[in-house]
């Protein structure tokens, strides 16, 4: 009975904590008969530091500018319908907080980029579990830092077919540093998520699907980092341009897949990291344009087209302890890239054996293959994929090697496949 | 013509080795079915099988055939039927239980397991590999009396069109890498059977994705009803021009 009444208080105590919190920085309540029957009113009257909260229901409501530091909170999934009117959230103050909304119904527009949430020159501003639907851009940062989107879910719609001119991104970022990304499901837009001049910048436990261009896009965004993403069946999975010092691990690009379609696509990048990624049924999983000092270990390159296509224009790219399995071709360059090192891979198409057994093969590979080389010189010559003089050409040449990149060669081969996992004692081996 | 045909037909169950083939096909694209993960993958691992070794065996067996049966091809010549008649039976009694071979080897295996488009495509092309195969033999088989040559020849040609041409083709293709090659491409793989039966099954499976622009050109030429049409229509051409040629020599030559 003592331990019962004992609870009792705390969890009295709890509930006027609770109360008092809120009473603190008052509530402005939004519902069909509560005293503010619309979000722009309440957004209007209410003074800084304040909430609003919105009950549920539909609001068919647009061009809402919040120009003080307000929490905006959904309850019970309240909705907000643009329809097609305009802008929807114009965030203008610092210290913004915009939560657990649903928001739908932004008209495509060719003159201006409406989004349903934009935020203009500010900091603080945080953006969480909402639901946005059917926009044109889901939610735009410009000029801003210290941001947080956190949780949401932006789907737009079918991308098949559309130009890409007439749809909008599903996170936008322009300008802005600091700020975090992570946990949201985007999906339907040009690209899932967009980055340009963006600094010092987090992008985590994202999944970017069924975008018509690029399932993350980075220009000219220097030092951020992208972890355990997902990237499936975007039109070309993902864009690296312009940048340096980049960390991207524990991602997963998968079915990307077309006749235009990468994995991961590179170009002009230095002094990168790409860990632990997993690169899955992609016509090309990485593809690198001018690319210098980039660390590439440790990551899986299963069922793509090409695995890597290392163009000659990369340098000083090191390539270490990754799986490449079923892909149609491991590598392929159009002309001889040497300044690029292979060591301790596991190449599912490698034959040698290994005497001394320990698990690293006595004979080197190389993963150029004679007919990856003719179809980078010749394209058209694709057409006799799988033709039995294909293979005969490439198995002579694996055993005499003369046109094939004489550098680009992996000299200690593992010999089976690594485990990510658990590779400590590997390591200990090659070491 | 009929009973000719129905003749050879028994002559040829009775040697076993019909047997011997479709009880191979069947055992292979079984275990091909099983082992691979897709239908699709398994596909692509028949279809390999079907442009090698059905040409080969299609074009070694109706030729041996051809000789072996040379004696009854001279006693039906005596007979008042037109040689024309004759040979056609002989080609259609042979030509119809190979098809008939893979047709049980091969098809029903496809159909239970992976029964699409690209399946029956793949079905399709085989059947005619196999037709194409049997008039090139049987051309072979009409060109030199001596069964020595004849099979000589015949492997030459199989040898000819599952490797050697692709061969030529790769060295005029990176001879010529200054030019734009696709359509050139287009008109050479037309001229080999066996690149026209690969591509028009390729084509269908996702591998198409990597082929990249001669890909794309393909697919919008072949991908459309009309481009299929026309790519069997090749296919056609190549059993009936080998065909009607060896059937004058046939008609024409001394015995």
């Amino acid at each position: 009975m003592k331990d019962l009444n004992k609870l009792y208080y705390i969890l009295c105590t709890m509930v006027l904590l609770l109360t008092a919190n809120v009473a603190f920085g008052s509530t402005l309540k939004v519902c069909k008969t509560c005293d503010y029957t619309s979000v722009k009113q309440a957004v209007k009257q209410a003074k800084p530091g304040e909430t609003v909260l919105i009950e549920n229901g539909v609001f068919q409501e647009y061009g809402i500018e919040i120009t003080k530091p307000l929490t905006i909170l959904g309850r019970n999934n309240p909705v907000i319908d643009g329809n097609y009117k305009g802008q929807i959230f114009t965030v203008l103050s610092d210290n913004v907080t915009i939560e657990g909304l649903t928001i739908k119904n932004i008209a495509t527009s060719y003159r201006h980029d409406d989004a349903a949430i934009r935020v203009v020159e500010r900091s603080n501003v945080r953006i969480l579990n909402n639901t946005i639907l059917n926009t044109f851009f889901g939610i735009y940062l410009q000029y801003s830092d210290n941001c947080v989107v956190k949780g949401n879910v932006v789907t737009g719609k079918d991308v098949t077919g559309l130009n890409e001119s007439a749809l909008g991104n599903a996170i936008h970022l322009w300008y802005c540093d600091n700020v975090t990304i992570s946990n949201n499901k985007v999906k339907g837009h040009r690209d899932g998520i967009y980055l340009e001049f963006v600094k010092d910048s987090e992008v985590k436990n994202n999944l970017s699907q069924h975008n018509l261009r690029y399932g993350l896009h980075f220009m000219f965004s220097d030092r951020n980092v992208y972890t355990h993403n997902i990237f499936r069946q975007n039109g070309a999975g993902v864009a690296v341009m312009y940048t340096r010092d980049i960390r991207m691990e524990h991602n997963t690009f998968e079915n990307n897949w077309g006749a235009a379609a990468y994995g991961l696509l590179l170009k002009d990048i230095s002094n990168s990291v790409i860990h632990n990624n997993t690169f899955r049924r992609n016509t090309t999983g990485i593809y690198m344009e001018s690319s210098n000092r980039l660390d590439i270990q440790r990551n899986n390159f299963d069922h793509n087209g090409w695995a890597v296509r290392l163009l000659s224009s990369c340098s000083d790219d090191v390539f270490k302890l990754n799986n490449f399995t079923g892909n149609s071709f491991d590598v392929s360059t159009n002309g001889d890239s040497k300044l690029n090192h292979f060591e301790n891979n596991y190449w599912d198409k490698y034959s040698g054996y290994d005497l001394n057994k320990d698990q690293v093969g006595d004979v080197p590979y190389r993963p150029v293959s004679l007919y990856s080389m003719l179809v980078e010189r010749v394209p058209p010559s694709v057409m006799f994929m799988r033709s039995f003089m294909v293979d005969m050409l490439d198995n002579i040449e694996k055993v005499l090697p003369s046109f094939i990149p004489e550098n680009l060669v992996d000299e200690q081969p593992l010999m089976s496949k690594i485990d990510h996992d658990n590779d400590r004692k590997l390591a200990q081996i090659i070491r | 013509m009929g009973k000719i045909i129905k003749y050879v037909f028994y002559d040829i169950i009775r040697n076993k080795i019909v047997l011997a083939y479709t009880l191979f096909l069947l055992l292979l694209s079984i275990g091909l079915f099983n082992l691979g993960g897709s239908p699709d993958k398994a596909v692509l691992s028949l279809l390999n099988l079907v442009l090698l070794t059905v040409p080969l065996i299609s074009i070694v067996f109706a030729t041996t055939h051809f000789y072996n049966s040379y004696e009854f091809i001279e006693l039906l010549v005596a007979q008042p039927i037109t040689r024309k008649k004759i040979f056609m039976s002989e080609y259609l009694g042979v030509a119809g239980s190979l098809s008939g071979a893979f047709i049980v080897g091969v098809g029903a295996p496809v159909l239970l397991f992976g029964a699409s488009l690209t399946g029956i495509y793949l079905l399709l092309t085989g059947v005619f590999i196999t037709f194409i195969f049997v008039a090139l033999a049987f051309l072979a088989s009409v060109i030199t009396r001596d069964k020595a040559k004849g099979i000589g020849i015949a492997l030459l040609l199989w040898f000819y069109f599952a490797l050697i041409y692709d061969g030529i083709v790769l060295f005029i293709l990176y001879a010529f890498a200054d030019y734009p090659l696709e359509n050139a491409t287009l008109a050479m793989t037309a001229l080999n059977p066996v690149d026209l039966g690969r591509i028009i099954v390729l084509l269908n499976l996702d591998v198409s994705a990597l082929m990249g622009y001669t890909g794309a050109l393909y697919k919008s030429i072949l991908g459309s009803l009309w481009g299929i049409s026309l790519a069997f229509g090749l296919l056609l051409l190549w059993i009936l021009v080998p065909i009607l040629s060896s059937r004058s020599i046939f008609s024409k030559r001394d015995l």
